[in-house]
């Protein structure tokens, strides 16, 4: 582990809770979108020495560890790994991003607007960075509010039922998550995640606690048939919290299951993978489908990613290090490109004020700029080749291949389905009759500067994924290395000729 | 000695002051403007009492960390509630300085209850903070609903008063003995000793009542809905200190799996699913509050169960935090109502246009009464559950984590209004003052929340003095 003397996670998660209080001070619309957007760029700056990274170690690294109730032994313990140093590079580069796109399209209450954004970053980077079970709890639950109101305040027509969904939902779940943490504490006698994952734990409290943990980053996710909330939150939600929605609060159900169901409950993991794949091949079907027949835009891409989302749970429960290295890459890749489609989206609905498909039809002739990057994204959201969303989702498709015919042959449709709805809402955005582009106006320069470095982020990734898995590798080496070393179940990489089973009969012979 | 008595001889010496003061001018309102400054006095003596220890009086009053941190739970409600009534627009001029002399009287009884260790004086204590109470409840200046309020008040209270007096004459034929130090090392099963279990039972029905326990609860939202903001603030939180500390003391006597702390979970249980699921429909604030405070009683039960110092500890510092965001939330409610009248869900829409600090203050308040982190309801609620998991009572620990979800939304509802929707045309006239204080009060509710170690530290001294 690196000693660093300053405390960069620390940092990173007070430094947006102190701009945010320094906005209570300031006047002026333009003076709040200001101030928000130099601190968004200075908590990149803060994150600059993230780049200290040891690429070698799989281990917690830039770890911060401080007395907090030690009556309870709770500790403030930070630390991240390669899985969630990239969870936090995405929600840090995101901020000033979410500040430009929100830049006209939030024209009332800006300054608490911009409050609440500082306040989810905070919680944000809290989630993905705490070592302690209470302090993620904490994080994770303080989340919901600042979410809560961005859908709640900014929302569109129909918020009030959306964001009561979202905040009903998201919290019932997340109840037994605490009861499960409580149990792990009784049983482990520490709430320290880095301890509990040294510790195995009998059958029966990992059955429950499986189930507990599962339910919580199942709505999270969200997996099929707990999806519901999600289109209801993203049609009302503002762009901003779209994006945020998509990139960042989603991978906190995924990154649950990879931090704390894997480790803490590996028997259980094993014995609910049936399930779970099945769960997950629902979602991507599902979601396909679904995702097929709508007219709003924005209920498509929530729809595609339930999809997504689903290859995410599916590559994590294959417990190969394809099937996860594919899902961490999904988890970002999906961050990149449904951001900055829901980004994209937004940029019409600025134009048009309508999400309907048919309301923002035969774009491409007048706004080549903005159906370049909305091609872009098309095509990355479907896995093209040489986007970063191929990587991820040809990586779980092997890990899949490698499980069994079947659980890879009812994957496929599901990338082909993306293809298919993605590619529909292309065409009639491009070239649709009848064109209602003639009076839109391309890109803005603010646009582009918003747009331009998810861009990249995708060619970069889909070209160039070496440095990225270069990140994850050994993390995800540990993980798997420990998970296989408390189970009986075969981990590493099987030869495909061995997985003609069907899934179920398949797991159950392993056991 | 005189160290370890100074909160209850201060607080004594300002309501002998205000019957003086009274009795030269009657009608005149002669404490209004130096009670808060003399109530933050005795929240002062009470911190400096925290270390002391005594017994007095022979026997039947002790000075321990139990008693004194509920001391100081009671002088920092008393304070917040003398401060909210000041200005009351329901009380008649002339009934002012009563109003507030009854008011200091009453926690004066409840500060006498968190020392007393001998049956008869806790009855006795217990009845000082009542009757005070019984005469404050109807005064609500032309309101019958709050003459109605009063006699349920009454006849309710003096029936558990009943059934506690009848249970103490059981404990006392069969233990022979009235101390609480000797009854601990008495035997309490139901085989060897049946008539001291159901006198125990019947005794600490009537502090049930007091903390409007199931099924001792149904007074509970009429007196709320039916007296003033202000009394119902009062009412709502600190009589229930009172109960928990005599709770906390009795709870002592039982070990877990015994058929006393088993009824006493199942209570529990129902207490807060029953509470939370009456509380979703209700529309009038105070009477969702009133119903809350049913189901937060069936939290306070959680820690009693566990029989552990910890489990008693959590159950003390639960109680300190339910009393700060209960009556927070009761300090925004009625510095809203400028007229006194009851607060509708509806009358607090738009509440960030008209008062940013107060949509504020009660957001923090309400989400610290669901138990959302950061708040310090979250850190009470996971001690408590932390305290008793594993001690035989799981069930009671996932049905409480079940219950923050029904809780949720009649809570959020709070902030629902408040935040999302349109101030009306003309909106209810809300106090002038307050928010100083509301927004201390909130900041101290996420303080507690992020940095609770310091507080449950004394709570925790609290607990292992009773078990150590």
């Amino acid at each position: 582990m690196t000693a660093s003397s300053f405390p960069v996670l620390s940092a990173l998660i007070f430094f947006p809770l102190a701009a945010s209080l320094a906005l209570l001070a300031v006047k002026g619309e333009e003076a709040v979108r200001r101030l928000t957007l130099t601190a968004g760029l200075a908590e990149i700056a803060l994150a600059l020495p993230l780049a200290g990274f040891d690429l070698t170690s799989g281990g917690f690294q830039f770890v911060e560890q401080a007395a907090w109730v030690p009556q309870w032994g709770l500790t403030y313990h930070l630390g991240i790994d390669g899985i969630s140093l990239l969870m936090i590079l995405l929600t840090v580069a995101l901020l000033p991003l979410c500040v430009l796109c929100s830049w006209h399209y939030i024209s009332r209450r800006i300054k608490e607007f911009h409050i609440v954004l500082l306040l989810m970053t905070s919680a944000c980077v809290g989630v993905f960075a705490a070592l302690d079970f209470v302090l993620f709890y904490l994080f994770w639950e303080a989340m919901l509010v600042p979410m809560y109101l961005l859908i709640a305040v900014w929302g569109g027509p129909n918020k009030r039922y959306a964001s009561i969904k979202f905040f009903l939902y998201t919290l019932a779940g997340s109840t037994l998550l605490l009861v499960a943490i409580i149990a792990f504490y009784a049983a482990g006698g520490t709430f320290s995640i880095p301890e509990l994952m040294t510790k195995t734990f009998s059958p029966r409290l990992q059955f429950w606690a499986f189930l507990a943990m599962a339910l919580a980053f199942a709505i999270k996710c969200p997996m099929f048939p707990f999806h519901t909330w999600l289109p209801a939150a993203h049609v009302e939600a503002p762009t901003a919290g779209s994006v945020l929605l998509a990139s960042v609060l989603l991978k906190m159900g995924t990154y649950g299951f990879l931090r704390f169901c894997m480790p803490l409950t590996p028997d259980a993991c094993v014995t609910f993978a049936p399930l779970m794949i099945a769960l997950s091949l629902a979602s991507i079907l599902y979601g396909g489908v679904i995702a097929l027949g709508q007219k709003d835009m924005k209920k498509l891409i929530a729809y595609s990613s339930v999809g997504h989302m689903g290859f995410v749970t599916l590559g994590i429960f294959l417990f190969s290090q394809r099937g996860v290295e594919g899902a961490v890459m999904q988890m970002l890749n999906h961050g990149i490109t449904t951001g900055g489609l829901f980004m994209l989206v937004g940029a019409a609905y600025e134009r048009s004020h309508s999400r309907e498909i048919s309301e923002n039809m035969g774009l491409g002739k007048y706004l080549p700029a903005y159906m370049f990057f909305f091609g872009l994204f098309s095509l990355s959201s479907l896995g093209f080749p040489g986007t970063n969303s191929f990587v991820g989702e040809a990586l779980v498709l092997v890990g899949a291949f490698q499980e069994s015919l079947l659980v890879g042959g009812l994957a496929i449709p599901g990338a082909m389905l993306a293809a298919a709805y993605m590619l529909r809402l292309l065409q009639k955005l491009a070239w649709g009759e009848p064109s209602k582009g003639a009076t839109f106006t391309d890109l803005c320069p603010r646009e582009w500067i918003y747009l331009a470095p998810l861009a990249v982020f995708v060619l970069y990734i889909g070209l160039a994924p070496t440095m990225t898995l270069k990140v994850m590798d050994p993390s995800i080496d540990k993980l798997l290395k420990d998970f296989s070393a408390r189970t009986e179940y075969a981990a590493t990489a099987r030869p495909i000729n061995l997985a003609h089973t069907p899934v179920m009969n398949g797991k159950e012979a392993n056991q | 000695m005189t160290l370890a008595l100074l909160p209850e001889i201060l607080l004594l010496g300002l309501i002998v002051l205000i019957f003086c003061l009274v009795v030269a001018k009657p009608g005149k309102d002669v404490a209004g403007t130096w009670l808060p400054v003399g109530c933050l006095a005795v929240l002062a003596a009470a911190g400096a009492s925290l270390g002391q220890s005594a017994v007095l009086f022979g026997g039947t009053y002790q000075v321990d960390p139990l008693s004194q941190f509920m001391k100081m739970a009671v002088a920092l409600g008393l304070f917040i509630a003398v401060t909210n009534s000041r200005g009351q627009a329901t009380l008649k001029d002339e009934m002012r300085a009563d109003y507030s002399m009854l008011l200091c009287l009453s926690a004066w009884g409840l500060m006498l209850l968190a020392s007393s260790v001998e049956l008869m004086t806790i009855y006795i204590s217990l009845e000082i903070s009542s009757y005070a109470l019984y005469a404050l409840i109807p005064l609500r200046a032309g309101d019958k609903r709050a003459a109605e309020a009063g006699i349920k008040y009454v006849l309710f209270g003096a029936a558990a008063t009943a059934v506690s007096l009848y249970g103490f004459a059981y404990i006392t034929a069969s233990q022979h003995t009235t101390f609480l130090a000797e009854l601990t090392t008495k035997p309490w099963d139901f085989a060897t000793n049946p008539g001291a279990l159901v006198g125990l039972i019947m005794f600490m029905a009537g502090f049930m009542y007091k903390l409007a326990l199931f099924p001792f609860h149904f007074w509970c939202p009429d007196v709320y809905q039916g007296t003033s903001n202000e009394t119902a603030a009062y009412a709502a939180t600190l009589p229930k200190l009172g109960a928990v500390v005599i709770l906390v003391r009795l709870a002592s006597l039982l070990v877990p799996g015994q058929p006393g702390m088993t009824i006493l979970a199942v209570l529990g249980a129902v207490s807060m699913t029953f509470g939370n699921l009456s509380a979703l429909v209700q529309d009038d604030v105070k009477r969702m509050l009133g119903y809350s405070s049913i189901a937060h009683a069936g939290y306070v039960v959680i820690g009693l169960v566990a029989g552990t110092a910890e489990g008693l500890a959590s159950a003390s510092f639960y109680a300190l935090v339910y009393i700060l965001m209960n009556l927070t939330c009761f300090w925004v409610v009625c510095h809203l109502s400028k007229d006194g009248r009851n607060m509708r869900y509806a009358d607090l829409d738009g509440l960030h246009q008209r008062s940013p600090v107060f949509a504020f203050v009660l957001a923090v308040a309400a989400f610290s009464l669901v138990g959302l982190p950061p708040t310090a309801g979250f850190m009470g609620k996971l001690f408590l559950l932390t305290a008793t998991w594993g001690r035989g009572y799981d069930w009671l620990v996932i049905i409480a984590a079940l219950n923050t979800a029904i809780s949720i939304y009649f809570y959020l509802s709070l902030v629902r209004h408040a935040y999302t929707h349109d101030q009306p045309t003309e909106p209810a006239p809300a106090k002038g003052r307050g928010l100083a204080l509301g927004a201390l009060f909130a900041a101290v509710i996420l303080l507690i929340g992020v940095l609770p170690a310091p507080v449950y530290e004394l709570a925790v001294r609290a607990g292992q003095t009773l078990m150590p």
